[in-house]
């Protein structure tokens, strides 16, 4: 018993690597950019797509593709936020949902078109890679690709932190998120600095769909699912916060590997229960905040429920 | 009363030749719906003046300068600086041609040390390479008086120094001419105080300064010359001890009629 909830802790631990990777790109744009980008999921789908058929059509081998394919979804993404992203925040805070909805509709329905409905998979292209463990002490066992895909989620968060941090483009960037029109008089190109986490996003959700595609099969219909798996480890790990992705897809998979030991239809649910909670404790804080802490606040709710009352009671008003 | 002298007389030391203008706005009209915050601006700025901006509160001074950083494009009127038409020019282009400005509420990038938000404005504004951006950085916190707290968060930092931090970070850009917003607003006697000696400072390093400011004693210290608007226009403009005397600009910004 003892060891199958250890085996889940770890599966689910290292499924937050996956979670973190496509989570990461969205919290990038949804602090810096203040733009949320609804087609993500499916940008990570494209890139899966893409690579596959840069390996199956181009004969590619694996690493090569994604070098290949990468700088090609970074390209795009600093294209569609020239070209859309940056009218649709123009045009007030509906806009951007529904030309992202939209765009995630075309690139399902252009995908569907140009490859097909079938599920389609990375899995044989990457040899034994898809299957293979390490055995740990205590009868653990850990797929490598889980782990590959952990330490390269470690690796792009850490790096992306070091750019924000240590870069001119990181400072440029972190300075736009603060205030646009205060950073463009300071002589930062804030379109550019935008277009750039654009590119970095969109980027890091092809990767991510690299992933997926190796760790089990992805239809041109993908995307949604992992474009809401994406949003609940932002918001568990806190919006805009790159460090809290990698803990927020952390709790998001270990809470569906628990809630898999009890059924299957659990785990997903199990995920979704924690991702509930977590918005409601952080809402919950933010109101706290507002009013003094969580002390003060519930006693003042409280008081002003017992003044109603007392009101209604003795015929006062209201 | 409008001063308009004669060319080549004008400066207040009649023997140095004349400065070349560095910031011109021509008929600037500028218009929030059916209001006209600006209504036909004329205004210039000759190279290595210090031009105090006075008004009553609406008058449109801090549209002003919004229109000549280029926060918002006018509706008509022509904006130039150094020779060069900018009146289409984003914010920072203007600000790589060497025009900063700050803000009247401080707005410091939260989140980024005092020293980083000085460093991006050396990298971005100030063109230079990371590690001549550093030294500019430094140099900029050292001018400023801000080099203690050169690794504190800007978030915890109080009123003059986040009113310090506007001025390290427009000059960090390497500007021609800075636009100071109502840079002593809330201090105190004794913060006004050194923050008129730091603006001393610039102007004295050949800085051309453009100021707009409600206290008058601190703006009279430092300025050569006065402008007062009033209702989007220009009402007065000249010799600062002239403008404030001057009828008109005792009606509406002080809100008197004279004896």
């Amino acid at each position: 018993m003892l060891d199958t909830f250890f085996q889940a802790l770890v599966q689910g631990t290292l499924l937050g690597g996956y979670y973190a990777i496509i989570a990461v790109g969205l919290s990038l744009m949804v602090g810096v950019v203040r733009f949320i980008n609804l087609a993500h999921g499916d940008l990570a789908v494209l890139g899966a797509l893409l690579t596959l058929a840069l390996i199956q059509g181009a004969g590619l081998p694996v690493l090569a593709a994604i070098m290949v394919m990468l700088p090609l979804m970074a390209a795009l993404g600093w294209f569609m936020h020239q070209t859309l992203f940056e009218r649709a925040m123009r045009g007030g805070f509906l806009l951007p949902i529904l030309v992202t909805i939209g765009l995630g509709a075309a690139l399902q329905n252009g995908m569907f078109g140009i490859w097909g409905s079938n599920t389609r998979s990375l899995g044989a292209d990457i040899g034994t890679l898809s299957w293979a463990g390490w055995s740990l002490p205590g009868g653990i066992i850990v797929g490598q690709l889980p782990v590959i895909i952990f330490v390269t989620a470690v690796l792009v968060i850490g790096a992306l932190h070091l750019v924000l941090k240590k870069t001119r483009l990181g400072r440029a960037i972190r300075a736009t998120a603060a205030d646009p029109e205060a950073a463009e008089m300071c002589g930062v190109d804030a379109r550019r600095a935008h277009r750039a986490a654009a590119a970095i996003a969109v980027a890091l959700a092809a990767l991510a769909g690299v992933f997926l595609a190796m760790r089990g099969q992805v239809t041109p219909y993908s995307g949604p699912a992992q474009l809401i798996f994406a949003f609940e480890a932002v918001v568990i790990g806190g919006i805009g916060s790159i460090w809290g992705t990698l803990i927020g897809g952390i709790i998001l998979g270990v809470s569906q590997a628990l809630g898999g030991l009890i059924s299957n239809q659990a785990s997903l649910l199990t995920g979704h229960l924690v991702f509930v909670a977590a918005l409601i404790w952080r809402l919950g804080r933010s109101w706290a905040a507002d009013h003094g802490g969580w002390r003060a606040s519930v006693r003042a709710a409280l008081a002003a429920r017992g003044l109603r009352r007392n009101a209604r009671r003795t015929g006062d008003l209201p | 009363m409008t001063q308009h002298p004669s060319p080549g007389t004008g400066d207040l030391h009649n023997d140095a030749p004349p400065r070349a203008v560095v910031l011109s706005a021509d008929r600037l009209v500028k218009r929030f719906g059916s209001l006209r915050a600006l209504d036909t601006v004329s205004f210039h700025v000759r190279d290595g003046e210090a031009v105090g901006v006075v008004g009553p509160n609406g008058a449109g001074k801090t549209t002003l300068f919004a229109a000549l950083a280029g926060t918002f494009p006018v509706n008509e009127g022509r904006i130039s600086f150094g020779g060069q038409a900018i009146t289409h020019a984003s914010a920072e282009t203007r600000n790589a041609l060497g025009l900063a400005r700050t803000y009247q509420v401080p707005r410091p990038f939260l989140g980024m040390t005092v020293f980083e938000n000085v460093l991006v404005a050396a990298q971005a504004g100030g063109g230079a390479g990371q590690a001549e951006a550093r030294d500019l950085a430094a140099d900029v916190l050292a001018r400023t008086g801000l080099m203690p707290l050169a690794n504190v968060p800007a978030a915890a930092t109080g009123l003059l120094d986040r009113k310090r931090l506007e001025v390290a970070r427009a000059i960090a850009t390497r500007p021609r001419v800075i636009l100071l917003d109502e840079i002593g607003g809330g201090l105190t006697e004794a913060e006004l105080v050194k923050l008129i000696a730091l603006i001393d400072s610039l102007k004295a390093a050949g800085l051309t300064i453009v100021w707009i400011e409600h206290i008058l004693h601190a703006l009279l210290k430092v300025v050569t010359r006065l402008v007062c608007m009033a209702e989007g226009r220009v009402l007065a403009e000249g010799d600062p001890q002239e403008v404030m005397k001057d009828p008109s600009v005792r009606r509406a910004y002080l809100g008197s009629d004279p004896e």
